[in-house]
């Protein structure tokens, strides 16, 4: 072999009670490339992740590092090994500041025994500064927006000279401006012949930044090749058995419609929003798209009532909703699926059947008392209907994929029988194949005489999915977009203020 | 940790007795530890298994019994009420100063009852409104209405409480203490509770994950003040079956009674961390700790032994859960 390897998978398997996560994978990391690695949730990327991070014990085969067989027995030894990982959720310490996050663990002490607190900070902002993310070291990481926590994160494994790091899904969270600053930060790592693991559902990332891609389905390698010896049809067929055309499409759009289901005019909570209107009609999907931090997840759980408005008011069928608390929205018929659907969804360690009646245990109890057989019936119904994988509807929430859970949220509004469902991006966190059925879901809704928000900060999905779209930016409305003129281009100018359009065009609504 | 590894990779071989008990409900496997552990202490001492011990046991537990059932509520809610010892006292206090004063026997139980969901609300609003931690607000409370229960009484044991009050406690029905029947009522009462109502749904729905909850268009304020407001009706209830039992008000009474509510109640399976728990797991947990007393005493254990002993059991009882989970997981 010519090829000097930095990592060598060779025959990992790995099984849980019930699965078998991981059939004799092998995979290959060489010094300066960018391996993407993508498969439909469950097809085993994270638990082979884990194995080489030391988080999980391979059940049989060897990992090599630089040619030579290591033992990873944890994550501490991982680090060691200078193996570094960014995963979904952030893993720092809150209420420190990024400074001391960077050097937790080993500050540094003059001779006095007091942390040098000049150089902790003065080190760290020269970093942060270098990489052009624009934080300060001193401030405390729960004052951070997610956005710039995973920044801060990435920088911290940078920092400490990691020779592989992972990186598991890591613009979930943020907005195209900071995906670039992102891909910099790769490309730099890169030339300096970091090993770099790349884990994304966003298929035209691992085109942009990877040049190898390996694809894994149901615990097996189906192929590793080099980017460009694939195109995005081929490599979602590999991975799903499906094409890539199917994926963001309707099966119906809505041209002319009538009746106005949902009313917002001019709804504001300063400073996070102002006059913010808009009409939604039934059978209509409307999207709201800005980058993180617009304002746009504010808006819609203040329409809801999880969060009171200063001033505006909000409408369902004509019937106005007094906004206080999410019960009033919940009456007039208003679901929402959050955006954190473990945090805000779900509650993930009860039953599916529990879940899903969640909204609606006052429609089916006398006195006080459930109607058990109600309750059981309601569940059947949608699991059946949706499609829930689970083997029964008393299994927790918390055992199903993401896709399942996200169906369980959807089940819980449907139960209710709410008109008007909100999606906060829905679609996070979800694979391929549960991704199709989300967008199935929503014609059925439609169908149904439904009408949907849908808030996403994927173009691709927004503008295959909205029949107009709401551009916000910085809690203002900056013009609705109808399906006919719909381009990336005009939505992202819009969403970065480089255009501004008429703002008289959302009261024509 | 090496029968661990092996057990995930082939399920098939994992040892017997772990899979019996993985397969078995847990409140299952708590009835099963405990007739054990009453088989194990009939065969040690003959003066286990008699008529008079048992009913004896019975009616000891039955108090604690009556306000761990209350602190299940909380738990599963994601809470906790450090108060109810206190409470406990204070509502058997009063209860008795009622008595001796001429109130009668009912409207003195009323009130004696009402106080004490009295300050279960005072303990939920200080909680949700005050947005102070469970943990901080009853334990003010367990401060405060220990106060209280010296002041009202200044400090001294009540007594000459009517006859019929304080036989209530010696009566048996069919063979068991009246008390037992107040608890076992209040069982059957939680039970309803928990599984089919739909207050019982929306506290392990705050428990499990109260911003869901509350998104789902679930009352939050109420919900919280209920849970406290049963736990403090729980204390009363129990120190109202004290009082009757010592045949006395005694204004230290309950001390400590918070702890093995507590210890009750997770023995039992409930989580701390809210969401979890079962009215008979609670039952049976506080039966085992009361078991443990009793059967130590008859082999004449030092009482301080047990008591370490009933700490280690708790603890390990948490742990054994734990991993299980982290099994499943």
């Amino acid at each position: 072999m010519s090829v000097k390897h930095l990592v060598q998978m060779k025959k990992i398997s790995k099984g849980f009670p019930g699965v078998q996560a991981l059939d004799q994978v092998d995979f290959d990391l060489e010094p300066g490339q960018v391996h993407g690695l993508v498969g439909e949730n469950g097809a085993g990327k994270s638990t082979l992740i884990k194995i080489l991070m030391g988080a999980y014990k391979a059940d049989a085969g060897q990992i090599l590092l630089d040619g030579e067989e290591v033992e990873i027995r944890n994550p501490i030894e991982a680090k060691r090994l200078k193996l570094g990982a960014v995963y979904q959720d952030i893993t720092l310490a809150p209420e420190l500041s990024v400074g001391e996050n960077f050097f937790l663990g080993k500050l540094p002490r003059s001779l006095t025994g007091l942390v040098k607190w000049a150089k902790v900070h003065g080190e760290t902002q020269t970093f942060l500064d270098e990489l052009g993310i624009q934080v300060s070291s001193r401030s405390p990481v729960r004052r951070l927006s997610p956005a710039q926590q995973e920044m801060v994160t990435i920088a911290k494994i940078v920092y400490e000279g990691s020779r592989v790091v992972v990186f598991d899904e890591p613009t979930a969270l943020l907005a195209n401006e900071e995906t670039e600053q992102l891909f910099d930060i790769i490309r730099r790592l890169r030339d300096a012949g970091t090993g770099i693991i790349y884990i994304s559902h966003r298929l035209e990332e691992i085109f942009e930044i990877c040049d190898t891609v390996t694809v894994l389905k149901d615990g097996r390698r189906v192929v590793t090749c080099p980017v460009e010896e694939i195109d995005s049809d081929t490599l979602v067929n590999r991975m799903v058995g499906r094409n890539l055309e199917d994926m963001f499409v309707r099966q119906t759009y809505q041209s002319a419609e009538d009746e106005v289901l949902l009313e917002v005019s001019a709804l504001t909570r300063q400073p996070v929003f102002e006059d913010i209107s808009f009409r939604v009609h039934r059978g209509e999907v409307f999207g709201l798209f800005g980058l993180v931090g617009s304002g746009r997840t504010e808006i819609v759980r203040s329409l809801f009532g999880a969060e009171k408005p200063d001033s505006g008011s909000v409408s369902v069928e004509g019937a106005a909703v007094h906004i206080t608390t999410p019960a009033a929205g919940i009456r007039h018929g208003i679901g929402l699926v959050p955006e954190n659907r473990k945090e805000a969804g779900l509650a993930t360690g009860l039953a599916v059947d529990f879940n899903i009646n969640l909204a609606s245990y006052d429609n089916i109890s006398r006195l006080g008392f459930i109607d058990g057989l109600a309750e059981r019936r309601r569940a059947d119904k949608y699991v059946k209907d949706l499609r829930i994988k689970t083997p029964t509807v008393r299994q927790a929430v918390k055992k199903l994929s993401g896709g399942n859970q996200q169906k369980v949220v959807i089940s819980k509004w449907l139960c209710r029988q709410s008109k008007v469902f909100i999606f906060d991006e829905p679609t996070t966190g979800v694979d391929v194949g549960a991704k199709v059925e989300i967008y199935r879901l929503l014609d059925e809704l439609l169908q149904r005489g439904a009408a949907i928000v849908f808030i996403s900060s994927y173009l691709p999905e927004i503008m295959g999915i909205a029949d107009r779209i709401l551009v916000i930016r910085e809690g203002r409305s900056m013009g609705l977009v109808e399906r006919a003129q719909f381009s990336e281009e005009r939505l992202l100018r819009l969403a970065s203020g480089l255009e501004a359009e008429a703002r008289t065009a959302n009261s024509t609504a | 940790m090496v029968e661990k590894t092996k057990s995930e990779s082939k399920p098939g071989s994992a040892g017997l007795g772990r899979r019996v008990i993985a397969a078995l409900p847990k409140e299952a496997t708590l009835i099963l530890i405990f007739v054990v552990f009453c088989i194990v202490l009939s065969i040690l001492t003959p003066r286990f298994f008699t008529v008079q011990n048992l009913r004896n046991l019975v009616r000891q537990t039955a108090t604690i019994g009556v306000v761990s059932l209350g602190m299940t509520y909380v738990i599963i809610s994601g809470g906790i009420d450090l108060s109810v010892g206190s409470v406990l006292a204070f509502a058997g206090i009063s209860g008795a100063l009622l008595m001796v004063g001429g109130t009668p026997i009912v409207l003195a139980v009323i009130v004696a009852l009402a106080l004490g969901a009295l300050l279960g609300l005072v303990n939920g609003i200080a909680i949700h409104e005050g947005r102070v931690p469970p943990f901080v607000a009853t334990l003010g409370m367990m401060t405060a209405a220990r106060g209280l229960t010296m002041l009202v009484s200044g400090a001294r044991m009540v007594t000459g409480l009517p006859r019929p009050f304080v036989q209530f406690a010696q009566i048996t029905i069919v063979g068991l203490p009246a008390l037992f029947f107040v608890w076992l009522l209040l069982i059957i009462a939680s039970i309803m509770v928990t599984q089919f109502s739909r207050f019982g749904r929306n506290v392990f729905a705050i428990g499990s994950n109260r911003e869901a909850a509350r998104l789902s268009g679930i009352n939050i304020r109420l919900n919280t003040y209920g849970v406290y407001m049963v736990s403090g009706f729980m204390a009363a209830v129990g120190g109202l079956m004290m009082t009757s039992r010592l045949a006395n008000g005694v204004p230290t009474a309950g001390q400590m009674y918070e702890l093995d509510a507590i210890a009750a109640a997770v023995v039992g399976g409930a989580s701390l961390m809210g969401g979890e728990g079962t009215i008979i797991g609670t039952v049976v947990g506080a039966m085992i700790i009361a078991t443990i007393r009793n059967g130590g005493n008859l082999l004449g254990v030092n009482p301080f032994v047990l008591q370490v002993l009933i700490g280690v059991l708790v603890v390990v009882a948490v742990m054994i859960d734990q991993m299980n989970k982290g099994r499943s997981e």
